[in-house]
């Protein structure tokens, strides 16, 4: 395309089949202990 | 739904239930925002800066995304919400509190210089050695299941906590478990003998450190009123060259006191570490550190110049991670993991020395929200069954906002402290968040632009 580059496309629908296993890690355990952020986390059902 | 904005010179559009993510010239920046609710010849009237055939491509290119499900498409996952409220949860996360005391007496603690409005306490071998097996007989066929050492200060029962890990490895064959072990410490009893069991032991350490030496100092006084960033900071330096400058973060909170909060990171940075989290203090209002309305443009503007510098950085091969600017936008978390958000209440609790298990640790104290304790398990299960059901749609605030696949709702605890309910939202807090996704996803796009 001319006018629009893509960095990432649709990636969370394909999520709604396969998704929920929970083996991912917790949100607030890593490095925040107050301001939680969900979208850094890695999904660990690729394994 | 779409989110656009403007950040260092990049136009970016996101299209916020699909999750793609589109960096646009100007004519489809200026022009996306009237596709809704114009023509295209409506829109080129709107749009006399641009040709009628520039203005007719970048329509065409918009459709074309449109159709392919990547640009105004329609929120799924509703649904799905409901079958979400059916679920049976499994707990894979404790916090906890091996030590409800503290060798620092910091100024924003939220728990009280580590008693939390209780007495000073430390957890025995026995209440720890039951928080393990009710993690395991409640955790399902979850196999990575986490526990965080937090205080309080949880070196000061250390001889526990290495009594705890080793009871937890005992288990894990014969359960099929893979403990997770992390720990978060101020530092000041860090000798080498418990680097050395951490870095054997720990999948993560959190060093609290909060950046400038004055900064630190300020709010990081030992009891007697000195400064602790002089006794700590050999011990992180040498703590994270140990562990091979990752798994590891240096964690630090900022407040009113330092709104130029952007210096302690680079500060950080500065001194060598490679993996940096500093987060705004959240308080009650009336506390002259607690974060205003009116700091909130200071703040973002922080955030702007740090994602700048960090963009340099990079280039000059001297990057660093920073927590709240990391974002994974090819495998990150799945829709169910977005919709159920931090797992407090459910997945993940918190336990008092004395074995009561809590949401998480910024509720211990609070006794409405008691849910049971490590022996008799969750036996206030109204509490659980309204954490089960707070997600994204739960909260008014969320509904239309472009953030929540990101931050999937914000932090129950802090939404209860200023409103009393854990659906409502921590508007300050709302406002960062937003801010920081808009310059992690600036990075990425300026990382793309790089490598081109």
């Amino acid at each position: 395309m001319k006018h629009i580059k893509t960095l990432t496309n649709k990636t969370l629908k394909g999520t709604m089949t396969k998704g929920g296993c929970g083996e991912c890690q917790t949100s607030c355990q890593s490095a925040c202990k107050t301001s939680c952020t969900v979208g850094n986390q890695t999904c660990e059902n690729n394994k | 739904m779409i989110h656009q904005y403007k950040n260092n010179g990049y136009n970016i559009v996101l299209d916020v239930c699909s999750g793609a993510v589109h960096v646009v010239d100007d004519i489809v920046y200026d022009l996306i925002g009237l596709y809704e609710t114009k023509s295209l010849a409506e829109a080129k009237g709107c749009l006399p800066q641009y040709t009628e055939k520039e203005l007719s491509e970048a329509w065409e290119e918009i459709t074309a995304l449109k159709e392919a499900g990547e640009l105004f498409a329609e929120d799924e996952y509703k649904d799905f919400v409901i079958d979400f409220k059916k679920r049976k949860t499994v707990v894979k996360a404790l916090c906890l509190h091996i030590a409800h005391d503290c060798n620092l007496s910091c100024r924003y603690c939220f728990a009280g210089e580590g008693e939390y409005h209780g007495d000073r306490s430390l957890m025995s071998l026995e209440v720890g050695k039951a928080a393990i097996d009710f993690l395991i007989a409640n955790s399902g066929s979850r196999r990575n299941l986490e526990v965080d050492f937090f205080g309080g200060e949880p070196l000061m029962n250390f001889d526990v906590v290495k009594e705890i890990v080793a009871y937890g490895r005992s288990k894990e064959k014969e359960f099929d478990k893979n403990f997770r072990f992390t720990l978060t410490t101020n530092g000041m009893l860090l000798t080498d003998e418990v680097m050395e069991f951490a870095n054997r032991e720990m999948s993560n350490v959190v060093l609290s450190v909060d950046g400038r030496q004055e900064v630190h100092d300020h709010m990081r006084p030992t009891p007697n009123g000195k400064g602790s960033y002089e006794h700590i900071m050999p011990r992180f330096k040498k703590m994270a060259e140990l562990r091979g400058q990752t798994n590891y973060y240096v964690r630090g909170t900022f407040t009113r006191h330092n709104l130029d909060f952007a210096a302690d990171v680079l500060h950080l940075a500065d001194e060598g570490f490679q993996q940096i989290s500093v987060e705004p203090v959240v308080a009650s209002p009336e506390e002259d550190y607690a974060i205003r309305q009116e700091d909130i443009p200071k703040l973002c503007e922080e955030y702007d110049k740090l994602a700048v510098e960090m963009l340099k950085r990079k280039k000059e091969g001297r990057g660093f991670h920073f927590f709240h600017f990391m974002i994974d936008l090819e495998q990150g978390p799945c829709v169910a993991k977005r919709l159920s958000g931090c797992g407090s209440g459910t997945e993940y609790l918190a336990v008092t020395p004395w074995g009561d298990l809590y949401p998480c640790h910024q509720f211990v104290g609070e006794e409405e929200f008691l849910l049971g304790n490590v022996k008799d398990g969750i036996t206030n299960t109204g509490v659980r069954d309204a954490f089960k059901l707070c997600n994204v749609y739960a909260k008014d605030k969320c509904r239309d906002c472009f953030a929540r696949f990101y931050c999937s709702g914000g932090c129950a605890a802090n939404a209860y402290k200023f409103h009393g309910n854990i659906n409502d939202a921590y508007d300050i807090g709302c406002e960062l968040m937003k801010k920081r996704i808009e310059c992690a996803i600036m990075i990425k796009a300026a990382e793309c632009s790089t490598t081109d």
